[in-house]
């Protein structure tokens, strides 16, 4: 650890999550007033198979630590299937970020529905534990971007 | 931390229940084979650790009436466990007596036909040097 | 780039006291594009609309960020806002800073961090919107209600009454669903069958209604207004068009031994049954399982004393196609079962019974014909006990962690009704809270207290014994005296918790409609929308939603029939204009967006294209908007990104991206 990472280490965490069930969810917490860290930022997709792999290796490339998809639970799709596509999707996306350097750890699979408010805020504060355990992302980062 | 909290806390890290779920529906003191032996029911043991009354706890009869059959444990529908919270707050009278811990020699002298000798038992296996 | 402007609600201090507002603002000034920021007080009143319609205006701008709630509260009205001063409807975007960062940050710094990364992220994507108009899409003037209870039954009423026919679609042979197994009703004891009767009349001669009994949805493909769903129906093995009901194959039927569904396994049916006597239709089913002639091929009396020869052994199963605009879930409830409760002895005591089961008792058309007696030896009982709250309000595995809402005031119906008609009865009910909110709720209750003594102790029973002489040892705690008791019983009856029909899960699923996890089905807002499924076209009507009892059941079923019936009425829908598009040029006609395309959205042309002055023809995707629902899934999935998604195209979600990891 060098000097400057004295203060306290503040991963940058990228969540998308699907507008029926997890941005849903996500509101649920918001409204019960359940915390979750504010490293934290959601980008809403209209289903968890709209997230392109493209957009996950972009936050890590443009210096993301950690980045979490949320969608309908199995079965329970909005568009029926789409949460199907995005688990294979995403299964293969992740073995492959494994295998150049970002670790299991930094990208993350949740199903939570429209009623989870308390499983999202307890993944969140999960998730992002887990992120500042493992430290600041040096894979991937382009670091022209870094600013 | 007065002590009073301290021990509250520790009886709830210890049973590793959070007494506040408790909905005082009274089915432990409906199920508790040792109810008329007690002065403090077992529907009671939760609201004296949620005022932190720990001392009247540990110095009433139920302490060591509760037979530690664990009724109240498996039927509790709200995970209460007021059984584990006795277990707890009998730990806390062993463990004072040898300054946290039990030595093997100390465990004669504990031995009292009330106790449950499971209870030493396990208390031991925790709780030596 | 779009002139941006960007607008910041306090929402009183719902977001003002963790989020420095004018810091967001002020913020917001620096990002590119953004030539205006305000705050305000309320940006969704009326005054805040006509600050950003103003600023719109006065401005030219050309896409608005309100920093404000959750875009699934307010985004529809901040739309039409903009749409009135001029601007498209999908220029407008919403960072959600108060459900998403106020509401669940304490520290102000942090919050108001967050606060400027959303909006940020928010006018990237608004940078990179585009204007986009809505497609039209027919409404089909046909609902369906899916179950045939009171809910089911009253919902079809309102909508066949506003003039639109409506399809009654159920499982069992008749409609009538649990009502018609209640003896009376609370809290003015009608009789149940009294007042249901005539509504199951009503529907089964409205000329609006067709009531398909026997029968469960299969599929259901299509979208809000143009739903298209396969019914089976399945084989009665009776001609409904032949049968008279006269009831002479049931009394017949020599197989008698099937245990009765509709008096809840207390006595036998016959294997040609119908569940009731005022069941509708009157037709008998026939059970296959339990029939001798289906079972060994030898019998067939039923067919033989059928004097209208409606008896019909070849019968098959039949699936039915039908469009429908609105589709209304009214699939209720049951009651859980009882073997994680064992303590209370219902599987050890014929004596140990359900309320459900003591309403069939209770019931003059009931296993014993309205007596009240002992279901192991006949006798009358003497001292009966109630137990409240059997899987209800439990926060183990064990049972449900709801309040199961009804049982407070059917067992004070219960213990009422033996006191008035047995006065010699002892009842006792065990209660951990009795709750009795609703109109004459509590004052039914005192009366059960004070005029008919029926005897209430706080405390949950902790265990029930059956002694060798047939009685019940109730061991229970009376809370207030601080005293254990142990109470002979000759009957006890346990409020067991109500559950959403196990069904329901998989008519979601083919629904779409999301399900929380007590199986209840989701309202679209809790407060605001709680007849409407968050998935359009879908109402919810009764338990399914939630627990119920009768009087609110059937203003919950009135109410999502004028939902339904608002959807009716129209002649066209406007459709989401969030749809994917092929990009001609990349296109190569591989087929993969078709497969992965749920709705069928997505057919193939072969087109003239000009690719950089050669002109040639092409195999190219070409998606159907009305059919497409903008899930995305073709985006990801197309090798040459030739699909994109309006609304939520890859170049927005990556701005989105990079703002918030600027």
């Amino acid at each position: 650890m060098s000097i400057e990472n004295n203060e306290e280490f503040r991963p940058k965490i990228v969540a998308f999550c699907c507008n029926w069930c997890s941005y849903a969810g996500a509101d649920l917490a918001g409204s019960s007033r359940l915390a979750y860290p504010a490293d934290v930022k959601i980008i809403r997709v209209p289903c968890s198979c709209r997230v392109n792999p493209m957009f996950i290796l972009r936050a890590f490339e443009k210096g993301a630590d950690g980045v979490i998809l949320c969608g309908c639970h199995p079965g329970d799709c909005h568009y029926t299937t789409g949460n199907f596509y995005a688990r294979r999707r995403m299964t293969l996306l992740f073995s492959m970020l494994d295998y150049i350097g970002v670790e299991n750890g930094r990208t993350r699979v949740e199903w939570v529905s429209a009623a989870e408010g308390v499983k999202f805020s307890t993944t969140m504060n999960e998730f992002v534990e887990k992120i500042r355990s493992l430290g600041k992302n040096v894979r991937l980062e382009d670091l022209r971007c870094r600013s | 931390m007065n002590t009073a909290k301290k021990q509250a806390e520790l009886i709830k890290e210890i049973s590793g229940v959070n007494p506040l779920k408790c909905m005082k529906c009274g089915k432990c003191s409906a199920s508790c084979p040792s109810y008329n032996e007690m002065d403090i029911k077992p529907h009671q043991f939760v609201s004296y650790v949620i005022n932190e009354d720990i001392e009247a706890l540990v110095n009433s009869k139920s302490l060591w009436k509760c037979l530690s059959c664990f009724a109240c444990v498996e039927r509790c529908p709200r995970d209460v466990k007021p059984g584990k919270l006795i277990d707890a707050a009998r730990q806390i009278v062993e463990r004072q007596k040898g300054g946290d811990y039990l030595s093997p020699d100390e465990i004669p002298e504990s031995l009292d036909p009330d106790i449950p000798q499971q209870l030493l038992v396990s208390a031991f296996r925790r709780y030596r040097r | 780039m779009q002139r941006i402007g960007v607008f910041v609600c306090h929402c009183g201090s719902n977001i003002a006291a963790t989020v420095d507002v004018k810091k967001v603002a002020e913020m917001a000034l620096m990002e590119p594009g953004v030539v205006h920021a305000e705050d305000y007080q309320y940006m969704c009143s009326e005054a805040g609309q006509l600050r950003i319609q103003e600023a719109i205006k006065e401005k030219n701008l050309g896409g608005i960020v309100v920093c404000s709630c959750s875009p699934r509260m307010h985004e529809t009205t901040f739309r039409k806002a903009a749409e009135k001063a001029g601007l498209n409807p999908y220029m407008v975007e919403i960072a959600n800073i108060r459900e998403h960062c106020s509401w669940i940050h304490k520290d102000m710094e942090e919050a108001t961090k967050k606060a400027v990364i959303l909006m940020r992220a928010a006018v990237a994507k608004v940078n990179l919107n585009a204007p986009l108009q809505p497609g039209e899409s027919r409404v089909t003037k046909r609902a369906l209600v899916i179950g045939g209870g009171i809910a089911g039954i009253q919902t079809a009423l309102d909508i066949a009454d506003a003039g639109y026919p409506v399809d009654i679609v159920e499982k069992t042979p008749s409609i009538g669903g649990r009502m018609s197994q209640l003896d009376k009703t609370f809290p003015t004891l009608d009789c149940s069958a009294c007042i249901l009767t005539p509504k199951m009349v009503e529907a089964n001669a409205h000329p609006n209604i067709t009531i398909h009994t026997y029968s469960e949805v299969e599929k259901v493909s299509g979208f809000v207004g143009d739903f298209t769903v396969d019914i089976r129906k399945k084989a009665r093995s009776v001609d409904m068009s032949k049968c008279t009901g006269c009831g002479v194959c049931q009394e017949k039927c020599p197989s008698k031994k099937t245990p009765s569904e509709f008096n809840r396994g207390l006595n036998n049916r016959s294997a040609i049954y119908t569940p009731f006597a005022q069941a509708i239709p009157n037709v008998p089913v026939i059970d296959r399982e339990h029939c001798i002639k289906f079972q060994t091929g030898k019998c067939g009396v039923c067919a033989k004393v059928c004097q209208a020869g409606a008896i019909d052994y070849d019968q098959k199963d039949e699936i039915i196609t039908e469009k429908y605009g609105a589709i209304v879930v009214a699939t209720g409830f049951d009651m859980i079962k009882l073997d994680n409760y064992d303590e209370y002895a219902y599987s050890q005591s014929k004596d140990v019974i359900t309320s459900l089961e003591l309403e069939r008792i209770m019931n003059a058309a009931g296993p014993t014909k309205g007596h009240l007696e002992r279901l192991s030896d006949g006798k009358a009982p003497k001292e009966i006990v109630f137990i409240q709250c059997v899987g209800s309000r439990c926060a183990d595995n064990r049972g449900k962690s709801y309040c199961s809402k009804i049982c407070c005031m059917y067992t004070a119906k219960h213990a009422m009704l033996i006191r008035d008609k047995y006065p010699d009865v002892n009842v006792t009910v065990f209660y951990i809270d009795v709750r009795t909110p609703g109109k004459n709720f509590d004052e039914f209750y005192r009366r059960a207290v004070e005029e008919y003594g029926v005897n209430y102790i706080k405390g949950q029973v902790g265990k029930v014994i059956p002694q060798p002489d047939g009685k019940l040892l109730v061991q229970g705690a009376d809370l207030l005296d601080n005293r254990q008791i142990l109470k002979e019983a000759d009957m006890v009856v346990l409020a067991a918790a109500i559950e959403p029909n196990p069904d329901v899960r998989k008519i979601a699923t083919m629904l779409t409609a999301s399900i929380d996890t007590n199986n209840f089905l989701t309202e679209a807002h809790a407060k605001l929308r709680p007849v409407e499924s968050p998935t359009a076209g879908i109402f919810l009507s009764g338990v399914c939603q939630g627990p119920k009892d009768i009087p609110e059941t059937v203003s919950q079923a009135g109410a999502a029939a004028v939902k339904a019936i608002g959807l009716l009425a129209k002649d066209k829908l406007m459709t989401n204009p969030c749809t994917a598009h092929s990009d001609e040029l990349l296109c190569n006609g591989c087929s993969q967006c078709a497969n992965v395309c749920p709705y069928g959205a997505i057919s193939y042309e072969v087109k003239q294209v000009n690719d950089h002055g050669i002109r040639e023809d092409r195999r190219i995707a070409v998606v159907n908007t009305a059919l497409c629902q903008g899930c995305g899934a073709c985006t990801v999935t197309c090798p040459s990104g030739a699909m994109d998604l309006q609304g939520f195209s890859n170049r927005q979600i990556l701005a989105e991206v990079d703002a918030i990891c600027r």
